[in-house]
């Protein structure tokens, strides 16, 4: 739960989202590069759903890079692959 | 200075209208969402040039500082960042990546 916990935390300070779904997908990929890395009990795969005013705007690169810019820590440690679903509210 | 990383990859994206960062190649992509985004492209019929990181250590994180970006696959039309496989995929569905392959005269059968 460590990564997840992280992941929630960060992108509820950095976007105030009105909605947040983030799913540990890691058991769907065991066995397959990339799944277990190092000691974070193989949370390396996430799904996320962010609804937040903050995307009011912008393109699907730019909110795609400003979620990137905030979980860089993850990205470049345990967090493997992460499927992305960003919406402004009422999209 | 010049990276010559970047040089490289400057040159395929100006020899290839369609290019595919991703990790396998388009006959046997090593990943999911590789596989996803060869899949779309197959759909739409349109040729590209699909490069393999997983081969060139150098290539993979070089892309990744080229683009701003950090995770694979990432898509290039015409030297033109697309994005990943989320925002490729959606683009197929509502139609957006069709629509911006023709705004680019790259060649696809829809």
């Amino acid at each position: 739960m460590k990564v997840r916990a992280s992941i929630e935390r960060k992108l509820t300070e950095g976007l105030a989202p009105s909605r947040l779904a983030v799913t540990d997908d890691s058991a769907r990929h065991a066995g397959h590069a990339g799944h277990r890395h190092g000691s974070h009990d193989g949370e390396s795969h996430f799904s996320i759903e962010i609804v937040s005013p903050a995307f009011e705007g912008k393109s699907r690169i730019e909110r795609h890079r400003m979620v990137n810019t905030l979980l860089a820590e993850e990205l470049a440690g345990p967090v493997h692959a992460l499927a992305l679903v960003t919406k402004a509210p009422g999209e | 200075m010049t990276n010559p990383v970047f040089e490289r990859i400057q040159q395929d994206l100006s020899d290839n209208d369609v290019v595919l960062y991703m990790k396998g190649t388009p006959m046997f992509p090593q990943c999911g969402f590789s596989a996803a985004v060869v899949q779309v492209l197959s759909d739409l019929g349109v040729k590209f040039k699909g490069i393999d990181i997983l081969v060139d250590p150098s290539l993979r994180d070089g892309i990744k500082q080229f683009t701003n970006w950090p995770t694979l696959p990432q898509l290039y039309v015409k030297g033109e960042f697309v994005g990943g496989c989320d925002i490729v995929r959606e683009m197929a569905g509502n139609g957006e990546l069709a629509a911006l392959l023709k705004d680019k005269g790259v060649a696809f059968k829809g």
